[in-house]
């Protein structure tokens, strides 16, 4: 098998990736504490708990897992003093397609995770945490098992945690393969044992009314790292340099994970000069910026995008897709989204009808069935791009397509609907041309086909 | 009951209950994978087992285990291997890796997709199905055999690999 480990670019800043395939990097307690770790936590067990809160607030930290909400905002809904008990999720169900940093930090630093996890609950006043990791991780799952022993064994879990007062007990709980439970409150319910459904808002948010009816905290793996390094530089200085895991994958020459300052490198800089171009003779068609839940931007595009100038005016710059910046906001005024981090890079080979059809039945799959919309809906465009994939288009399956998705976005219960519309919605827009031309070219006219 | 778990099994699954001390239920889920490592698969029995041991209706174990889709309710192969379908892992192959397995594994891809039997070679030593996203999509086309996991795995290296699962 080819070499899957990745060399930093010389414009990288590695801090929540600084282990990762590093030479002589063991997962190991012995070799994170022989490099300073568990430091920051003994920092925080010496700080109030609001003031950690505070610090986070300050930093600007986004979650890291797609909905980009800020984590300082999440951690002030739980009142201090309030009679329930407070729960901390690790929310280890990495499953968005295009998405693959947590597994690194799962595999290789499991430590920093739960260092940055123990300084979260802390902050929290959470007593009881788990890590809901995906059942496809079994191997990760032991890796954190081991770990947290290795942490009870040196008293950073427990009764007392180094002689602060406070306790805490950290616990793996395994999915089994829904995607639907990365979604908080659907994991939240696939945690309560029932089938993972995701809960409606409001009045079921997880901070007010979140595991067993108690105020609970359910955070991205990246983003509770994130905090440990918060802690150790401070909330005004993070905000200054925090970084964001990017994940490369498709067309380009070489795939991989990097990690630059938020907002740091702007797409055609990610894929010319850190991932080395696409394939010879081939070029740029199209790009997933944040998973396949984002909508798909087009090499042909122009964004009119504002920028504040030295004087503090603001002006308009017309910009291309590789020129646009990788960050929320930027992604955020292109029309799409910064996400989970997945860059996925289609060249001029890729059939965009074939690239739906794919996502269409990973939406398909997963729709968790609750909503009648997204169950339906997303079966019906699966049906449809498979159709014209097998030679049955008619010339309305774009509007059709559109239609469906149309009639999902905004009417459940959980964003899912928003993540299966998107992808066709996006795709339609940007390349009615290529599915139209399907349609015509490969249609027999009539529809008629077993799908 | 005919059900027989080991001492040890038995053990480990009070083990499990005991981290979540607000509702047992919690603990179907794991349960459930203990009993499918132990077993291969769900039966009837471990169902109304599980929910006995948690004190709930068989329908609330049941319903997990239709809904997610690790969970079988019949025997694997004895050799399970998962090929990644989603969109990395078929832009660098995924699909032709599945195939190519099926070739050399002798599994005839005569029925496939969610709630199909899964497909088995006739010796019954490899089974086979098309998993979504396991997250290495830089790597791909990945696969997990077992609890073994390949990323970038070449259809010229499909036969070494079923070697090593005998």
């Amino acid at each position: 098998m080819a070499s899957t480990t990745r060399t930093a670019h010389p414009r990288e800043k590695r801090i929540i990736f600084k282990n990762i395939d590093r030479p002589g990097w063991t997962n190991d307690i012995g070799c994170y504490l022989g490099d300073g770790g568990y430091e920051d936590l003994k920092k925080a067990l010496a700080m109030n708990p609001q003031d950690i809160v505070n610090e986070v607030k300050a930093s600007g930290l986004r979650g890291r897992g797609g909905a980009g909400f800020p984590c300082g905002v999440k951690w002030g809904f739980i009142k201090p003093g309030g009679s329930k008990p407070v729960y901390l999720i690790c929310n280890a169900d990495e499953s968005e397609p295009g998405t693959f940093k947590d597994r690194y930090i799962i595999h290789q630093d499991p430590h920093q995770l739960l260092e940055g996890m123990i300084i979260s609950c802390f902050a929290v006043n959470a007593r009881l945490a788990y890590i809901y990791i995906r059942g496809e991780f079994p191997l990760g799952a032991k890796i954190l098992e081991r770990a947290l022993a290795e942490a009870r064994e040196r008293g950073f879990l427990g009764k007392n945690i180094l002689g602060s007062g406070f306790d805490l007990e950290i616990y793996v709980f395994r999915g089994a393969g829904a995607y639907i439970c990365g979604e908080e409150t659907g994991l939240i319910e696939s945690m309560e044992g029932k089938r993972p459904y995701p809960r409606i808002k409001p009045p079921y948010f997880p901070a007010v009314l979140g595991l067993y009816m108690s105020p609970t905290i359910v955070n991205n793996v990246e983003t509770l790292c994130h905090v440990k390094h918060i802690v150790r530089m401070g909330g005004a200085e993070y905000s200054k340099v925090g970084t964001r895991v990017l994940c490369v994958s498709g067309d380009v020459q070489r795939q991989g994970y990097c990690e630059f300052e938020v907002g740091g490198i702007t797409m055609g800089e990610l894929i010319y000069d850190v991932c080395g171009g696409l394939k010879p003779g081939r070029t740029l068609k199209a790009v997933i910026p944040g998973g396949s839940s984002a909508k798909v931007l087009s090499a042909k595009d122009r964004y009119k995008i504002k920028k504040k100038q030295p004087d503090g005016s603001m002006a308009e710059n017309e910009i291309g897709l590789e020129d646009v910046a990788i960050d929320f906001d930027t992604l955020a005024a292109v029309g799409s989204m910064a996400g989970s981090g997945g860059v996925i890079v289609m060249d001029d080979s890729r059939d965009m009808v074939w690239a739906l059809n794919n996502i269409n039945e990973f939406y398909a799959h997963e729709s968790c069935g609750q909503c009648t919309p997204c169950r339906e809906g997303s079966l019906w465009m699966k049906k449809i791009t498979e159709r014209m994939l097998h030679g049955g288009g008619v010339l309305q399956d774009s509007d059709t397509l559109k239609r469906v998705a149309d009639n999902i976005a905004g009417r459940t219960i959980c964003a899912f609907g928003e993540a299966c519309a998107w992808p066709t919605q996006s795709f339609i827009a940007k390349f009615r041309d290529e599915f139209v031309a399907t349609a015509k070219t490969e249609g027999n006219g009539n529809g008629s086909t077993n799908h | 009951m005919k059900m027989e778990l080991p001492a040890e099994l038995q053990h480990r699954m009070d083990g499990v209950i005991a981290q979540y001390p607000v509702s047992r239920r919690s603990a179907t889920l794991p349960l459930l994978h203990l009993v499918q490592e132990h077993f291969g698969y769900i039966e009837d029995e471990a169902i109304n087992w599980i929910a006995a041991k948690l004190e709930l209706e068989p329908i609330n174990v049941l319903e997990l285990v239709t809904f997610y889709p690790m969970f079988r309710r019949e025997p694997a192969g004895k050799h399970h291997i998962r090929v990644c379908r989603t969109l990395s892992c078929a832009m660098a192959g995924g699909y032709e890796l599945l195939d190519t397995f099926c070739k050399h594994a002798r599994i005839s891809r005569q029925e496939n997709g969610h709630g199909a039997h899964l497909l088995k070679s006739q010796d019954g030593k490899y089974s086979i199905e098309f998993v979504e996203c396991l997250a290495s999509c830089g790597f791909g086309p990945v696969c997990m055999i077992n609890d073994d996991f390949y990323e970038a795995v070449s259809q010229e290296e499909v036969p070494q690999l079923l070697e090593k699962y005998q």
